[in-house]
């Protein structure tokens, strides 16, 4: 293994995460441009552009008309044309006004150019959860993006990658989704100070154990790990793994992580059906067909569309309850008590409206 | 550039285009070029005249109907025919075929076959030049159909807020697909909506390359002068039917007689009327002729002994893979 090389490191949120990338990155290079709805407006996506307008002005950091499709489609005239922007969407879910160019244009224009022509493209794209954000502001989506060969596909779980991740994607010279959890925003942690990108498909272990694995994904993981601290109390090991990039897919993390528990949970932030989990489980069950002790489970959103209203939001969400619940039934565990756990801690902090 | 100069370049753009469709409409029931062709027959006034006066390194973008526009650009038929039968010495070694034809070495930078959707990307370029401090002008060509997409609109909304150097062409052919534009139309002119935006219109009825192209010049001096796009909003008879090399008049969506009234003023012999005037001899435009004739047959037949390419083709360039 190579040696980790000691970097310095600041607590910091996410958000802030996120922002001192776009600092450096933009400070770094000059071809790079942000734009999007909001994105130089006095909230500044949720304060993740904060800083940005007044250090490189107006033409390199603007708002924009509520135009996704013709402004994701200017952002590849650009990023053909020797520049790297940086398209902000303050909700996957107005993305899809785009899905045109994403699908048609973006996605196949390396390949369409023979090569010829490169896509440094960075589609930011926030996922909504809590306080009713309902149906259409909280999609994640990324096993539809995922799907679309010629785009690379993020979701950064911890501030280290949220900056990381972002760094990557901004000097990858492929279009790069980035899906950040608003929910995520306010978590802090050591973050290295300096701009080191983390490398697309190369996933983390957040919590090793040898019992059990979870695979898990953006929000998600956050629930995972509340499950393992749970069920570490009583002697049970889960190792949960983030795979942080979905496309590429670091394969071997998940494979060598479940050959050793042998058995699995995926738990993903999206739906199950054709989803990123069945991928996932797939290519366990074709690389550990025998040596698993039970069958992999897969958790995800619930099949419908999520609801407004917090009792019907807690039941559209797998959370640390139900992967409680999960593991012991598959490790054939008595119930654990959960009379004294605390849940839905970042739900109940969580102030809206956005 | 003289007259004389300007109509004969006019006229050997426009002249290929004709002769390399001609070949193609002998050719394509063979079976042998297998891709959908969206035939840019009638159109050879437009592509000849606005690409003939668009300033050295203008940016282009165009649409799946973009025979016209690929040779009039490239003037090169070689890559051209290997595209159409799908051979590896094809502009994209048999990938695209006759929908993405491009050639970013000549600028023509993107193609597509969704109606539309090159025109953001015309945007995002003149976007980046001006970025970058360059003086180029980018030219977007797409139909009287692309205006009926909400892209069209946001896209002249952002060139005409930023004041970008866009040319927008509309080839207007009064057809979208096979809907007539009296069916798909809430408003009476497109032009005077247009002049309501930051942009200078330019329209006219004519097929004639030599009025299209001082038309283009126009536009392209207000671009530079003043800042902001230009609309130049062109007619044509598309002469066969929306794809394929066949003519479509018994069909009953449109009448024979409105194409001999346009064939009266076809784009090419227009172009050889105004060499003969400029004393070019009957001689001299058949020898031309011939060339032109010559260098697309020999583009066809090598394109017909080329190999197909090799299956080790097909994942190649999905992604740039040589970064981080």
């Amino acid at each position: 293994m190579k040696k980790q090389i000691k970097q310095a490191k600041k607590k910091i949120s996410y958000r802030t995460a996120i922002n001192q990338a776009l600092h450096q990155e933009m400070e770094r290079d000059n071809s790079i441009f942000i734009y999007g709805i909001d994105v130089a407006d006095h909230k500044r996506i949720f304060g993740s552009t904060k800083g940005l307008l007044e250090k490189f002005g107006p033409k390199r950091v603007f708002s924009t008309p509520l135009s996704e499709e013709a402004l994701l489609g200017f952002g590849l005239g650009a990023a053909i044309s020797g520049l790297r922007p940086i398209n902000v969407h303050m909700r996957v879910d107005f993305l899809l006004l785009a899905i045109n160019q994403l699908v048609n244009m973006v996605a196949s224009y390396h390949y369409g150019t023979d090569g010829k022509i490169q896509v440094p493209l960075v589609i930011r794209a926030i996922i909504g959860k809590g306080w009713g954000q309902s149906y259409q502001h909280s999609k994640s989506l990324q096993s539809f993006f995922a799907h679309i060969p010629g785009l690379k596909v993020v979701m950064p779980t911890t501030p280290a990658d949220a900056k990381g991740l972002l760094i990557a994607a901004i000097r990858n010279n492929n279009p790069v989704v980035v899906l950040e959890h608003r929910m995520l925003y306010d978590v802090e942690d050591e973050v290295p100070i300096e701009p080191i990108p983390t490398p697309l498909g190369i996933g983390q272990i957040l919590k090793r154990g040898k019992d059990i694995t979870i695979v898990a994904t953006s929000y998600s993981t956050v629930e995972a790990v509340k499950a393992a601290q749970i069920l570490g109390k009583r002697g049970i090991s889960v190792e949960v793994i983030d795979p942080r990039s979905i496309f590429p897919l670091d394969e071997d993390i998940i494979i060598k992580s479940v050959e050793k528990t042998k058995h699995c949970i995926i738990v993903d932030y999206d739906w199950t059906f054709c989803g990123f989990s069945a991928e996932v489980e797939s290519r366990i069950y074709e690389k550990l067909s025998n040596k698993l002790k039970s069958k992999v489970l897969r958790l995800g959103f619930a099949p419908t569309h999520c609801p407004c209203t917090r009792p019907l939001e807690d039941e559209f969400y797998t959370d640390a309850i139900k992967l409680i619940r999960s593991v012991e039934k598959k490790l054939k565990l008595t119930r654990t008590d959960l009379s004294k756990e605390t849940f839905y801690s970042y739900e109940n902090k969580f102030r809206g409206p956005f | 550039m003289n007259r004389k100069k300007l109509i004969l370049n006019l006229f050997k753009k426009a002249y290929l285009i004709r002769a390399t469709e001609k070949l193609i409409i002998k050719h394509y029931d063979n079976n042998e070029m297998k891709t959908p062709m969206h035939m840019s027959m009638g159109e050879e006034g437009i592509v000849s005249g606005v690409c003939t006066a668009l300033p050295k390194n203008s940016r282009t973008f165009g649409t799946y109907r973009s025979h016209g526009l690929y040779l009039a650009i490239t003037q090169e038929s070689d890559k051209f025919f290997a595209e159409m039968y799908g051979k590896v010495t094809g502009v994209l070694k048999g990938k695209g075929g006759s929908m993405h034809l491009l050639s970013p070495a000549h600028g023509l930078l993107g193609i597509s076959a969704v109606v539309g959707s090159t025109i953001p990307l015309a945007v995002g370029n003149a976007f980046a030049n001006v970025y970058l401090k360059k003086k180029d002008i980018t030219a977007v060509f797409f139909g009287d159909g692309a205006v009926d997409e909400g892209v069209f609109w946001e896209s002249l909304n952002i060139a005409c807020l930023k004041g970008l150097p866009v040319l927008f062409v509309c080839e207007d052919n009064r057809y979208a697909v096979h809907t007539p534009w009296q069916v798909r139309r809430g408003y009476k002119n497109l032009v005077n909506i247009i002049k309501q935006y930051n942009c200078s219109v330019f329209e006219t009825d004519t097929t004639d390359a030599e009025q299209i192209y001082k038309l283009t010049s126009r536009a392209v001096s207000s671009i530079q002068k003043k800042h902001q796009p230009a609309f130049l909003h062109l007619k044509y008879y598309r002469y066969l039917e929306h794809v394929g090399i066949h003519e479509d008049f018994n069909t009953g969506y449109r009448d024979k007689l409105e194409f001999m009234n346009w064939q009266k003023k076809d784009p090419i012999k227009l172009l050889r009327n105004k060499l003969k005037e400029l004393k070019v001899s009957d001689m001299e435009i058949i020898k031309l002729e011939e060339g032109i004739s010559k260098q697309v047959t020999e583009s066809f037949q090598n394109a017909k002994s080329a190999s197909f390419p090799d299956s080790s083709e097909l994942l190649k360039n999905t992604f740039y893979e040589k970064t981080n």
